[in-house]
């Protein structure tokens, strides 16, 4: 039978939420099952409601799932909140001392967390780690992996040896106490080899795998763990790392660092992105690579701070005065979200441009399951980087010298010996500032050529699905995983659709897109905002429509369930 | 050995007599005397007639936008801490648009050289009122004249900067000195320049400096008391103190980067090796 397994950890702020998550998604991971989860947090550090999903299975998953089969609540608001989303066989875990006039529900499992938790490790606070060994206890899964998992998060000492108590305790409680039969057995697949990392924790990586040597970001939900990863290894990987007064600063920092010479980076949300805008058009006329990261949260101005939103697509791709040649990315995945980073470096170098790499707050810190990065496949194109000898033999060096490709040849100041000179204002091949309109439509048609260069860098969107379908769902970004899901319950259902979905979206590659899309008889635009920003790109770029819309801006992410109930209302 | 003739630039776009060109041959000069070729120089400025500076010699130019050169200066003095970098712009450009960027820039000491070219009123927009503008000054966006100028060397010290110091685009010989003084100076180094505006400024003329401006250096000022220095930095009116203001001496932002004590940062890479263990991690 198919394994596909879905846990709720609910509690507020500080009760530890997320570390039993991330310990339960550890566990499984390294059991070999494929793990999806997601986090939902308030804008606070104590108190409130959070909750912590994780979803197990023996195929490859990409997205959440909304029926929870175990749900670990550590207080009672979690029950009232969740006890709905709960699958007929489910159960929920609870400190049956703690928490009375819970109704009679068949669900519950009583488990005196909090005495256990004293009993077994002298800590009243472990009563999540207690509730952790009761839902691993149900499952009656390897006590080993969950020993080694917690030593991994906790160290070997006190703690870790505290820890392991509580949990046993738990495990063994739920063992013998647990009178229903719990049809989830699960047992581990094999040992797990695969990566457990957030969307954050893969873009950090891709940067140090690509070499970014300097990174200046200023703190914002949801990317600030990606600098805060970082700063963590610039010490042994000699990275710098800044965190200067205001995003304006981060980026014309990196525009500063990338000038001389180094791969750089910054990473925001929709607010710092709005105050690194004029930057942004710096780094187009001054044709400095640089790469920043758009984590996209519920806007506009503080919105949901700490939800997700896909609502600036069109911001990414049109944000800046004045026109100039740029790349978007939009990874779909934790994985993509390694390699697309690579790719934004390499771009950015090659086109001497800036890349945006956009993701949002639902993937930024959702874990998921990957094959290991295989960093024998990262390769570093600086593109047309001149060496000191090529810089000897040309003698007079023009940093925006004119040519076919658009890409005029970098030198980097002290370094070949040639003077680098740029300039915001308009300028000639020199770098010197000019107003005349003939040096000015050139240096315009030169930049745009590159242009051209980069959509062929643009890989096509990713077709899944049967080509002769009644109805095309298209989307960007996060949604990748849930969309897919909806495709495949759709099918099993025996509607004839496909999903046509955009991983890498501007310069935008119309030609693909249309032979994607041709024949295509209903299209329906799958997107985290209001106002369907994909769908009118698509019809702007290829003048096909998209006729339905499923759309989400509650701040909360897809799933392939709200697609599939939303799907019904658009085909009858 | 180099030459003046090493730092000859394009032909210039400013006003006849303003107080931009006593700064450039003061800086040329500057730089002539502590033997820096141009390939070693790296100029970022900002926006305004003084952001112009760069084109009209020779150098690595990182012209960039209005208010923002103090970032992408101290950025690329981290890359590479070989080149000197020099900072240049007006005073609205960093005591106005780049206000913040001045504060914190100061306060986390990059080892730069910055060239405030204080004319007290706007050039490039034509003769509005600047931070600086004295009271009273009517423009036509302050009909009833600017109010409470803000005086960038008090808030210096303030700022823990390490070294300040005010010049006269109207004695280049003496600006020189200050900006060898500056890049010679580990730090953050400030060099206020009072520069006369022969447009749109008839207040703060080269005449009326010439009658206020007094060097402390020729009396026995102190330099490295901070309460002293503050009160000299309040100094305003009939008579103006310029010179070194104020320094200390404090640990630069890029000596405390561990990456830097292997060298540039522009000539290292990262190890594959290390990022897959970093990998090996999330197993």
């Amino acid at each position: 039978m198919p394994v596909d397994i879905n846990f709720m950890i609910g509690g507020e702020a500080g009760q530890g939420v997320q570390s039993v998550g991330s310990i339960l998604a550890k566990a499984l991971a390294k059991g070999g099952y494929h793990i999806f989860a997601d986090q939902d947090y308030e804008s606070r550090v104590r108190g409130g409601h959070n909750f912590f999903r994780v979803r197990a299975s023996d195929t490859e998953i990409n997205a959440l799932s909304e029926s929870v089969d175990i749900l670990i609540v550590l207080n009672k608001e979690s029950i009232d909140l969740h006890h709905k989303e709960l699958n007929g066989n489910g159960a929920i875990i609870y400190d049956g001392d703690k928490i009375k006039d819970v109704g009679k529900n068949e669900s519950l499992f009583a488990v005196p967390l909090e005495r256990l938790a004293q009993e077994s490790a002298k800590n009243k606070l472990m009563s999540n780690t207690v509730a952790l060994g009761a839902a691993l206890g149900l499952l009656g899964y390897d006590k080993n992996i969950i020993t080694s998992v917690i030593e991994q998060h906790f160290g070997t000492g006190e703690a870790g040896k505290a820890n392991i108590a509580a949990a046993n305790t738990g495990y063994e409680y739920a063992r013998v106490n647990f009178k229903r039969n719990f049809t989830h057995n699960i047992i581990p697949l094999g040992d797990g080899k695969r990566m457990l990392l957030s969307g954050n924790e893969a873009i950090a990586l891709g940067a140090l795998a690509a070499g970014c040597k300097f990174m200046a970001a200023y703190p914002m939900t949801p990317t600030t763990t990606i600098m805060e990863y970082i700063a963590s290894k610039a010490k042994d990987l000699d990275v710098v790392v800044v965190q200067p007064e205001d995003e304006i600063a981060a980026i014309n920092m990196i525009i500063g660092a990338a000038y001389a010479g180094v791969r750089s980076m910054t990473a925001t949300s929709g607010g710092g992105f709005c105050l690194m805008v004029e930057g942004l058009g710096l780094a187009g006329m001054t044709e400095t690579p640089i790469v920043v990261v758009l984590g996209q949260r519920a806007g506009p101005a503080i919105g949901l701070p700490t939800r997700t939103e896909q609502g600036e697509l069109e911001f990414a791709i049109h944000a800046a005065h004045g026109e100039f040649p740029r790349a978007v990315l939009a990874p779909a995945t934790v994985e993509d979200a390694f390699w697309l980073t690579v790719k934004a470096f390499n771009l950015a170098d090659k086109y001497q441009t800036p890349v945006i790499l956009i993701t949002d707050q639902h993937l930024a810190s959702s874990y998921a399951t990957v094959e290991k990065f295989d960093l024998s496949k990262v390769t570093i194109d600086k593109g047309l980087l001149l060496s000191k000898e090529e810089l000897a033999k040309l003698g007079e060096y023009k940093r925006h010298q004119i040519t076919e490709s658009g890409i005029s040849p970098r030198a980097i100041p002290l370094e070949g010996g040639a003077l680098v000179v740029t300039d915001s204002d308009e300028h000639n091949e020199e770098g010197h500032l000019i107003e005349d309109a003939e040096t000015r439509t050139a240096m315009m048609l030169k930049r745009f050529r590159k242009a051209e260069g980069l959509r062929r860098e643009i890989a096509p969107p990713r077709v899944y699905g049967v080509t002769n379908a009644e109805v095309t769902l298209i989307g960007w970004g996060s949604t990748y995983g849930a969309i897919k899901e909806a495709v495949d319950l759709a099918t099993a259902d025996g509607l004839k659709i496909n999903l046509v979905h955009f991983n890498e979206v501007w310069p935008f590659r119309a030609e693909a897109v249309s032979n994607a899309l041709q024949g295509a008889k209903k299209i329906i635009a799958v997107e985290n905002n209001a106002t369907a920003q994909l769908a009118h790109l698509l019809r702007a770029e290829t003048g096909y429509q998209a006729t339905g819309k499923i759309l989400k801006f509650d701040g909360r992410p897809i799933s392939a369930s709200y697609i599939l109930s939303q799907l019904k209302q658009e085909v009858r | 050995m180099v030459k003046l003739a090493d730092y000859a630039g394009g032909q210039t776009a400013w006003c006849p007599g303003c107080g931009n060109f006593g700064i450039l041959v003061a800086l040329k000069r500057a730089l002539v005397e502590l033997d820096i070729e141009p390939q070693k120089v790296l100029m970022v400025s900002g926006i305004g007639q003084a952001g112009k500076l760069p084109h009209y010699t020779r150098g690595n130019v990182l012209n960039v936008l209005h208010g923002r050169t103090l970032p992408a200066a101290t950025a690329a003095k981290i890359v590479n801490p070989e080149l000197v970098v020099l900072a240049i712009g007006g005073d609205g450009d960093g005591y106005g648009e780049g206000g913040n960027h001045f504060l914190h820039s100061l306060r986390r000491n990059h080892d730069i050289t910055y060239l405030v070219h204080n004319n007290q009123v706007y050039g490039l927009t034509k003769g509005q009122a600047s931070p600086t503008s004295d009271s009273g000054f009517v423009t036509k966006t302050t009909p009833q004249g600017a109010y409470n100028p803000i005086n960038p060397l008090t808030i210096a010290i303030a700022a823990e900067a390490s070294f300040i110091a005010r010049g006269f685009a109207g004695d280049t010989e003496h600006l020189a000195n200050l900006i060898k003084l500056g890049i010679q100076h580990k730090g953050f180094a400030l060099i206020d320049i009072l520069q006369p505006c022969v447009t749109f400024n008839h207040k703060n003329t080269y005449a009326w400096y010439r009658e206020r401006v007094y060097k402390l250096e020729e009396s026995n000022y102190d330099s490295t008391n901070k309460t002293v220095a503050f009160e000299k930095a309040q100094e305003w009116g009939d008579r103006i103190p310029i010179g070194v203001i104020y320094r200390k001496e404090r640990a630069a932002f890029e000596e405390q980067l561990p990456a830097l004590t292997k060298g540039p940062l522009v000539r290292q890479n990262i190890d594959p090796t290390k990022v897959e263990r970093l990998l090996e991690e999330f197993v």
